[in-house]
């Protein structure tokens, strides 16, 4: 049992700071930053939670986890028993450990941050994940009585894989498929190694395969087959569609096509998913200057930021057209930036890239900005101020202004509705598109946002998929095919 | 995975392999490509099918040797299992157009040819030009034949067909012939450029297949953009072909030579590797 203290007690511990590899060694390797707690640590911090009796932080979890309780556990050194808790409602608790804003959710409404700073949830959440995978031992949830029905998973990104890893669990039998040659989606192209090491995808990934859950790489559905061949050649009964947002967006400035922009995704599928950090032992290569630019201020933005710092660039600049306040990177991804030295120039954004004949960058044309009138984000909005242009000298650009939704699979899913912006439209209740059967969530429902997000729109839509097939689908395609 | 059936060595550097993916080759319809990766440490790389067989599950790559990835592909043996994605890009516009001219240079002949059996088989009229720099350089020549009505050849040394370029046969057809209804055109960019540059005044519809660094070959990187008149398009998407009136051939060849230097340092390096493998073999025996 964890000691029995007042609420005084407990207010008067300290907030864990994160153990983490000192910014000066980290800024040139790819281990991961953050080091977790010890168990210790873990204990003491867990202590600081008041156990409410409404507590704020389960409303707060965007997939609703006993937040208090596995606290508790955790408190008690009980660890094993914590993580079984998560995994309740969080089928990937290493990952969401490590990548979610809860600054944002849980820990933005916790009590005790009312007057002091919230029990870092996060981080005991990461601790006691990682607890299990230094073991070995892995707790699986118990599948259901196998239903009949097939279900496919278009993406195999965090919607897909909460999506898989509930379906499953519901007795389910389901395919992913992806389009790489690797699955994890923006995970594993996406996310650097620093800040979600890759082996812990893999090991999530693995514990679905366990579950039953087939893989299917260098499936690109939309052009290998199409959604309505999936139901109607390939026998599934319900499709989910969590394709994220995977179309880099570009500025439309003068001299965005020279050699040596890239967009985000570009350049960190290049480093992440191919490895290109160690070219020539793999053969992906990166081409990179001294002198780097990125374009935004988001958490994706960071991580083009901090992967051009440990690839050996001397002077990473990082150009936003707002301030640091506006940033919509995660504070603390801000921070490490910061301490690794980035050059952050605020207020700034590029009217032009500029280049040599060979179509070589050589530099970056920049005009400084002054905040207005609030626009519809509610931010105020960034204005031009006239004649305050400079140029900075790069020979690296890379955008990153955020993604749209990839129409691979929307284009050629006849009858599928769309908004303005070439998102996916759904029921929000069951994640149902306008085709019967066919369910989407992630970022190609709501735009680029964050893994806990998408993965708790997985979840609602395998709760939709599952109503469906019980109640609509009638009998399982494959065992109506054999009667008929 | 998919797993390689056969290869064929079908002129100096140029090798023919059957590789077994049956979602793929059920698909695949003129003017699409795969992407292939070999293993683990490898790059992933765009190659044309240039032939597939939907009851075999079977499609044909021809593939150049030119640079580390393509030497080694060279080296694999039939059952050797590699990662292959597609059909991607967007398939061939076919139509009887009345005469088709299809001009293909070097490797560029491979992605011409199931275009050109598809124009054939759709009515037009074909004449085919193909180009290289040496004889055996000018591949695929039965099979061209049997997908065009009219063959027309040229090597840079004159060592058979007309000496000189693609562009310059060309010009004689329109000359003697006239004004063909659209022209095909596939092979390095330059000739592409000549082609277009050729056709743009007289108002000839061209098409041509650009060959663009790619990673995924899905929308998701950008890295293959490129423009096509005042926009900026994406070759593994929107492409391969584009009305060849409207691409900015001098930004294509300065994209394709972004990694030329890391490119030639792999070769390099593998070349090296491989000397040594074979005197190793050699001093063994």
């Amino acid at each position: 049992m964890g000691r029995d203290l007042k609420p005084a007690e407990r207010l008067k511990i300290p907030r864990h700071p994160m153990p983490a590899q000192d910014p000066v060694v980290r800024r040139s390797n790819f281990n991961e930053v953050a080091l977790g707690y010890t168990p210790e640590m873990a204990m003491e911090e867990a202590e600081r939670c008041l156990q409410c009796k409404k507590p704020q932080c389960v409303e707060g979890c965007p997939v609703g986890i006993d937040i208090p309780a596995f606290i508790e556990a955790v408190a008690d050194g009980e660890f094993l028993k914590a993580l079984e808790i998560i995994k309740q409602k969080n089928t990937l608790p290493a990952i969401c450990g490590r990548v979610c804003p809860q600054e944002d959710q849980c820990e933005q409404v916790c009590v005790v941050a009312k007057k002091h700073q919230p029990v870092a949830i996060g981080r005991l959440e990461r601790f006691v994940a990682d607890i299990e995978l230094a073991g070995g031992e892995v707790s699986m949830p118990e599948p259901a009585r196998p239903s009949g029905f097939k279900v496919a998973i278009v993406g195999s990104g965090p919607a897909g894989l909460a999506c898989a890893a509930e379906l499953a669990r519901m007795g389910h039998q389901v395919t992913i498929f992806e389009a790489l040659h690797k699955p994890g989606g923006v995970l594993v192209y996406g996310i650097p190694e620093f800040r979600l090491p890759k082996d812990i995808v893999q090991y999530e990934i693995d514990n679905l395969k366990k579950m039953g859950v087939e893989v299917r790489c260098n499936f690109v559905v939309g052009k290998t087959a199409s959604v309505k061949e999936l139901m109607e050649e390939w026998g599934y009964d319900a499709v989910f569609i969590g394709t994220g947002a995977g179309l880099p967006y570009f500025m439309g400035i003068p001299g965005e096509n020279f050699i040596g922009v890239y967009s985000a995704n570009e350049f960190l599928t290049r480093v992440n998913l191919m490895k290109a950090f160690a070219f020539p032992e793999y053969d992906t290569p990166v081409a990179l200057g001294n002198r780097v630019a990125v374009v935004g201020s988001g958490n994706v933005a960071m991580d083009c930021l901090r992967t051009a710092l440990r690839l050996g660039s001397e002077h990473v600049v990082c150009l936003y057209r707002r301030t640091r306040a506006e940033s919509p990177a995660r504070l603390e991804e801000l921070e490490h930036a910061e301490e690794e030295g980035v050059d952050f120039r605020w207020l700034t954004s590029p009217v032009e890239i500029l280049g040599n004949d060979d179509g070589v960058v050589t530099g970056v044309r920049v005009i400084k900005m002054e905040l207005g009138e609030p626009d519809s984000s509610g931010r105020r909005r960034p204005i031009p101020i006239e004649g305050s242009e400079y140029e900075i000298e790069v020979d690296t650009v890379v955008m990153a202004i955020g993604q749209g939704p990839n129409p691979l699979v929307t284009q050629t899913t006849e009858g599928l509705e769309l908004n303005r912006w070439g998102n996916i439209v759904v029921d929000e209740t069951t994640m149902m598109t306008s085709i019967p059967g066919v369910f989407a969530g992630g970022d190609i429902v709501t735009g680029a946002a964050t893994v806990i997000l998408a993965m708790g729109a997985g979840k609602t839509a395998a709760v939709g998929i599952d109503g469906y097939l019980r109640q609509t689908a009638g009998q399982p395609r494959a065992t109506a095919a054999a009667t008929a | 995975m998919a797993r390689l059936i056969s290869k064929e060595t079908i002129a100096p550097a140029f090798t023919r392999y059957v590789v077994h993916v049956p979602e793929v080759a059920r698909k695949h319809r003129a003017g699409q490509f795969v992407m292939v990766l070999l293993h683990d440490h490898g790059e992933r790389i765009p190659l044309t099918i240039a032939d597939s067989d939907a009851e075999e599950g079977t499609i044909t790559l021809i593939v150049q040797e030119v640079g580390k990835t393509t030497m080694e592909m060279a080296l694999l043996e039939p059952g050797a299992e590699i990662e292959v994605a597609g059909p991607l890009g967007t398939p061939t516009h076919v139509e009887n157009w009345g005469t088709c001219v299809c001009v293909g240079g070097g490797a560029g002949i491979a992605p011409l040819l199931p275009i050109a059996r598809a124009m054939k088989e759709a009515g037009n009229h074909v004449i085919s030009i193909l180009g290289g720099r040496t004889e055996e350089l000018v591949i695929l020549r039965p099979e061209m034949e049997a997908a065009s009505h009219e063959m027309i050849y040229t090597t840079d040394d004159g060592s058979f067909g007309k000496k000189g370029f693609v562009t310059t046969a060309l010009a004689e057809l329109i000359e003697e012939r006239g004004r063909p209804d659209v022209v095909i055109a596939i092979g390095p960019a330059i000739m592409m450029k000549a082609v277009s540059d050729m056709t743009r005044p007289l108002e000839i519809p061209t098409i041509v297949s650009l060959n663009s660094i790619m990673i995924d070959g899905t929308g998701m990187c950008g890295g293959c953009r490129i423009t096509i008149g005042a926009e900026t398009k994406f070759v593994c998407v929107d492409g391969p072909e584009f009305d060849g009136h409207a691409v900015d051939f001098d930004l294509l060849m300065k994209r394709q030579r972004m990694f030329v230097r890391q490119e030639e340092e792999a070769r390099r390096r593998f070349e090296e590797l491989h000397r040594c493998r074979a005197m190793e073999s050699a001093e063994v025996k």
